[in-house]
């Protein structure tokens, strides 16, 4: 009997996904044994005619991690949902829109200008542009259209399991991987659809060593601001930390080091919206007399967009009026 | 004419693709290396915190993270006017040369060595990972896989994270080293310094004590007489975290050296309407076409280019090994392209001797990690060695250290032009007339490529060997493909 196929395919991403996948050192070989590696653009054969002659659901098992942020990214989406019975967003490119979507705050027009008339260094008085089709003395060229706007991956396709992280932690995905194999030797049901795998149901704080308190600011603070405490809760000593409002998951890493969680495993469950439930969660800490008061402590963060919606702009309740 | 594809290959910040042009002869008339994405860093980080940019940037790759936030980290010490502590300062950079060490050691292991140990026309399915293991012995396989993991380990206990690390802050880094964490990074750092001189010896074994690999380095089709640029300490020896740029020419003269702040007078940028990635060149030259030659602005970054840029290294080893490096290949400078494999390993031993000496100094335990800002200047930049080239971060910031503007060029830009020139040489040695387009001819024009490391050749190619690639031959005017050659594992 053939082994059930496994793909993984990279979008608009850093590479770190793979990575991560590599630390899970020689577990990779189960997965080889169990799995015939059919798609992996950096392992495997990656020619995309490859994946187009497949069945439909031929694939058993599809890794995508990163966001969708050109036409390239969008019609790989599409194939490998039809190519594959199980479709994962993995990592929070693919999850949350990730770091890529903060490029949200801007469209493709504003990102070329930037990149190749004012940067700096670029030289361009002829505004020459990369072109999607451009003909050279030989013949012609293609490149894939930037899109405005960066998605997540269950913004262009359906999805059936999210794995959050930047990247994901190693142990947290060969757990998932440990319990897909499970299932397909030994049978039983696979989680329900929509269901997010490899993180916790807390959140980050419920993990991180630091020992919490009662939390009463009145103002915020850098890392370096503070004298170095191994023990001390990071949100109680002022520096905005997204551990409250993140899933737990990655161990609390970022933390025992002394600098604060910027939220990569996404919102725990029962919230939607990272960011808005960071800012009422700041509402309730701060330690003054008269929502007035509050709210002007509450102002002087430095880059509430950046920082409550550092992986998770593209899927947040903000929307732009306009492009 | 008829185009032939290798589309696509992988990523850079995206996937690459290489077009070549066949005319009706047979010959290559033109060949074009292709980024198809980007994602607009340079626009989303403006409205950021700018020591959030630490966080940020490394976004940007996730094979060489580290590089990227140790740029911003010196970037944001400028915008902060914050110098950074001495611990400070030996704590970065012992994780940063860790990482260079490690970087390396998969590169020339996994992706390079393959070729050379058991050879570049060798059946496909042996010249990987594998099959190198299988001709040096398994104890080698044990040896890059502990490399790898130790060196990891490293970069976790400074760096908070493996891949994406957290730790730097203005003027220095937010944790010290506990004494049992220092115990453990010096063990580490020993043996990183016994694996590169491990590495050298089975670089010794079998690609020098071969003649055919030492002409195969040597030859013609793999040369370019390119500029070459590197960091330089106060000696002009070649460092990773700190010091001046410095350009040699195709002569190996000195053609300018600056300060990582002065980098926009000599660095200028080039826009070409088939690739979403800019080609940088010598302002001081002027671009001339994707040609080499001291007239061309055309520069090369990387370990070939470091070595020869610079007058030796600091430390004692690879010192030496810097010496033989030279005086086998017939002095400075070297244009082998293939020759980088020789000179990334020399690299290598220089990172994990740095790393063994910074882990040996008594202050690195010192709980004085960091400076405190001391204003915000406005603007700063951070330049670093990344594995693949010259990595440069500038940052402009108001009042109150918002970013307002910021300008990257990344290691592997550097090489962009010299990539597509090495290609179509490679192309244009390799592909004849009449003649059959194999799988080992593929593997030989991606041996051009390979050499540079660019960063699309990351370590998943640590169990499943070689790059793959398919040549589709087609007709030009319909697009008709002609003619398949695949590669798989």
């Amino acid at each position: 009997m053939s082994k059930p196929k496994f793909a993984m395919y990279w979008a608009a991403a850093c590479g770190g996904c793979e990575i991560a996948v590599l630390q899970i050192k020689e577990k990779i070989l189960e997965v080889g044994e169990n799995f015939d590696i059919v798609f992996w653009p950096v392992a495997t054969d990656f020619k995309y005619k490859d994946v187009e002659a497949l069945a439909d659901g031929e694939i058993l098992l599809t890794l995508f991690n990163g966001a969708v942020r050109n036409s390239e990214n969008e019609y790989m989406a599409h194939l490998l949902r039809q190519k594959s019975q199980v479709l994962v967003a993995f990592g929070a490119c693919a999850a949350q829109g990730g770091i890529p979507g903060l490029a949200n705050v801007s469209n493709a027009a504003e990102i070329k200008e930037l990149v190749y008339i004012d940067n700096p260094s670029v030289l361009n008085p002829d505004r020459v542009f990369p072109q999607e089709r451009f003909e050279v003395p030989e013949g012609e060229l293609d490149l894939p259209h930037l899109y405005d706007t960066v998605r997540a991956l269950d913004q262009v396709e359906d999805v059936d399991y999210y794995i959050p992280g930047c990247p994901p932690e190693g142990p947290q995905i060969w757990a998932v991987l440990e319990t897909i194999i499970g299932v397909l030797k030994n049978g039983g049901d696979l989680p329900p659809k929509g269901t997010v795998l490899g993180a916790g149901t807390k959140s980050c704080c419920d993990e991180c060593s630091r020992v919490k308190e009662e939390k009463k600011i009145t103002g915020f603070k850098k890392p370096w601001e503070v004298p170095w405490d191994p023990e001390k809760c990071l949100l109680e000593q002022g520096i905005i930390c997204m551990g409250p409002v993140t899933r737990d998951g990655c161990g609390g890493r970022c933390t025992s080091v002394g600098m604060p969680c910027r939220g990569c495993y996404g919102p725990p469950p029962g919230v939607t919206d990272q960011g808005a439930k960071m800012l009422s969660t700041l509402a309730a800490i701060i330690d003054a007399d008269s929502p007035e008061k509050i709210a002007e402590i509450a102002a002087t963060v430095p880059d509430p967009l950046g920082t409550f919606y550092r992986f998770g702009l593209a899927k947040s309740m903000l929307r732009r009026a306009k492009v | 004419m008829k185009k032939v594809s290798i589309d696509p290959i992988t990523r850079l910040e995206g996937h690459g693709k290489i077009e070549i042009f066949v005319d009706d002869n047979g010959e290559v008339a033109n060949v074009y290396f292709q980024i198809p994405e980007l994602r607009g860093f340079e626009r989303f980080c403006v409205g950021r915190p700018v020591e959030e940019l630490a966080r940020i940037t490394p976004r940007i790759c996730g094979v060489c993270p580290e590089a990227h936030h140790m740029a911003a980290a010196k970037a944001i010490d400028a915008c902060y006017g914050a110098e950074p502590t001495r611990t400070g300062k030996m704590l970065r950079e012992i994780l940063y040369n860790a990482f260079s060490a490690a970087d390396h050691t998969t590169h020339f292991f996994v992706l390079a060595a393959p070729d050379f140990v058991v050879g570049p026309m060798a059946d496909p399915a042996e010249r990987n990972i594998l099959g190198l293991i299988a001709k040096v012995g398994p104890e080698a396989g044990g040896k890059v896989i502990q490399m790898r993991a130790w060196s990891h380990e490293l970069i976790e206990i400074i760096g908070g994270r493996s891949v994406h690390p957290v730790s730097t802050v203005p003027g220095g880094v937010s944790k010290p080293l506990s004494k049992e964490e220092a115990e453990r990074v010096k063990e580490i750092a020993d043996y990183q310094v016994e694996f590169a001189q491990f590495a050298i010896e089975v670089f010794n074994q079998v690609v020098l004590g071969n003649s055919e690999y030492v002409d195969l380095i040597m030859s013609d089709m793999y040369a370019h007489k390119t500029y070459y640029m590197g960091m330089v300490d106060e000696n002009n020896k070649v460092n990773f975290y700190d010091g001046d740029i410095r350009v040699v020419d195709p002569d190996g003269k000195e053609f300018v050296k600056f300060a990582p702040e002065d980098y926009l007078q000599h660095l200028t940028e080039r826009v070409e309407p088939y690739s979403y990635l800019v080609y940088p060149y010598l302002t001081g030259v002027g671009w001339k076409g994707f040609v080499d030659g001291k007239d061309s602005g055309v520069y090369r970054a990387a370990p070939l280019a470091r070595l020869n840029a610079a007058d030796g290294m600091s430390t004692p080893l690879a010192q030496a090994e810097y010496e033989r490096y030279f005086e086998t290949l017939g002095g400075k400078p070297v244009h082998a392209t293939l020759a980088t494999h020789w000179a990334r390993l020399v690299e290598l031993l220089y990172a994990a001797e740095r790393t063994q000496e910074l882990a040996n100094d008594p202050d690195v335990t010192s709980p004085d990690v960091h400076s405190m800002p001391t204003g915000i200047t406005g603007e700063g930049v951070g330049v670093v060695e990344a594995p693949r080239g010259t990595l440069y971060h500038h940052y402009k910031t108001d009042e109150n250290g918002i970013v307002t503007a910021c300008n990257l060029i990344v290691g592997t830009t550097n090489n962009n032009a010299a990539i597509s020139m090495s290609l179509k040489k490679a192309a244009q040695g390799l592909i004849q007339p009449g003649g059959e387009i194999s799988e080992g001819l593929l593997n030989e024009v991606e041996m051009a490529f390979r050499a540079y490391d660019p960063c699309f050749g990351c370590a998943t190619h640590t169990l499943f060997g070689e790059m793959p690639l398919e040549v589709a031959v087609r007709e030009q005017s319909t697009g008709e493909v002609l003619n398949t050659v695949k590669r798989f594992v």
